[in-house]
């Protein structure tokens, strides 16, 4: 009986409430979607805090003075097509298209390097300026959010690179796929978030 | 019964497309390519606009505010294959709780925090009553 209802799980001519369990991978991707959610929640705080304490400069150099937009705007670039080129891999994936994975990868793992070491660079050229983190409210909450998203980036990168190695080692195994897809979700859900950064903290910037 | 779980496992492993998942590897593209020619467009729009002196300098956030929400929007449409189909009820009702939680957490604090800052003394005053004590 179970196994009946199961086979209908993709059945259109049957109801939705009468399918049965839904299999493992949709489960998967709604686990970790709700993760997503919880992680941006947990951002939220951190733009909460930047709203409230960006104008706290305690004397020292405001937004304005610090951001320089051509470089926002190539981080952004950079997100949004590694954004782009992640996607082309999930598809590949589902393809079971090894080529296309690992070159669709290497451009993700390549254009989301680059947005670290710009964002990483534009970091130092600020503590080099006497505007590192201890020394304005403005600041802290600057370097709180900005590098939060930075770590997510960069812990992202890492388990790119792990896939990469799941899919050389074991393949397209459903297990590998649905990680995939999980990593897929993490990649773009980073990609929102920084919507909401280069707005409100570079382009909204006083 | 171990019969009925090895097929069940069986049929986990022999469909691994998710109900409403993009099947067609071209359609995929199409569908990527779209989602990032609109939000190439959303972010040069909100560049453009940001140093741009043809637009009302109080309309600025609004305007910056509604194209980041568009783009939010297209991405998760497209890259997040967010829909309205029956498979995606359950992902968007817990979108809409994400959104009303991050909605309180934001504004929540931005109201708090800015009547606080208007029920304080200025800065100067405060300072002068502690060196009087």
């Amino acid at each position: 009986m179970t196994v009946i209802h199961h086979s209908h799980a993709n059945d259109h001519s049957v109801p939705y409430a009468k399918r049965g369990p839904a299999p493992t991978n949709v489960l998967v991707g709604y686990g970790f979607w709700l993760y997503l959610l919880s992680d941006i929640i947990m951002f939220s705080a951190m733009f909460a805090a930047y709203a409230v304490l960006s104008s706290h400069t305690a004397g020292g150099p405001k937004g304005i003075d610090l951001f320089v937009k051509g470089d926002v705007l190539l981080e952004t670039v950079f997100l949004l097509v590694s954004s782009f080129t992640c996607g082309i891999m999930g598809l590949a994936s589902a393809a079971k298209n090894r080529n296309h994975t690992y070159w669709a990868a290497l451009a993700t793992f390549v254009l989301g390097a680059g947005f670290l070491i710009l964002e990483l660079q534009e970091f130092s050229h600020m503590v080099h300026e006497g505007a590192g983190p201890s020394r304005s409210a403005f600041l802290s909450a600057f370097f709180a959010l900005v590098g939060l998203h930075g770590l997510h980036v960069f812990v992202g990168l890492v388990w790119l690179v792990v896939m990469m190695l799941q899919v050389k080692t074991i393949g397209f195994s459903d297990m590998v796929q649905r990680r995939l897809n999980c990593f897929n979700l993490f990649w773009h859900a980073l990609d929102i978030v920084w919507i909401g950064v280069f707005t409100i903290v570079y382009l909204g910037a006083k | 019964m171990s019969d009925l779980i090895n097929k069940r496992n069986h049929y986990d492993d022999t469909h691994p497309a998710t109900p409403g998942e993009i099947h067609d590897y071209k359609e995929g593209i199409q569908k990527y390519t779209i989602g990032l020619v609109l939000a190439a467009i959303l972010t040069a729009l909100s560049f453009w606009a940001a140093d741009s002196a043809s637009v009302w300098a109080p309309s600025m956030p609004a305007l910056l505010a509604a194209l980041a929400i568009g783009q939010m929007g297209v991405h998760l449409v497209f890259f997040l294959h967010i829909s309205s189909g029956p498979e995606s009820t359950n992902n968007i009702l817990a979108l809409c709780f994400g959104v009303f939680v991050v909605a309180l957490v934001v504004f929540g604090s931005i109201i708090i925090m800015t009547n606080l800052n208007e029920h304080m003394l200025p800065m100067d005053q405060l300072m002068n009553i502690q060196i009087q004590r």
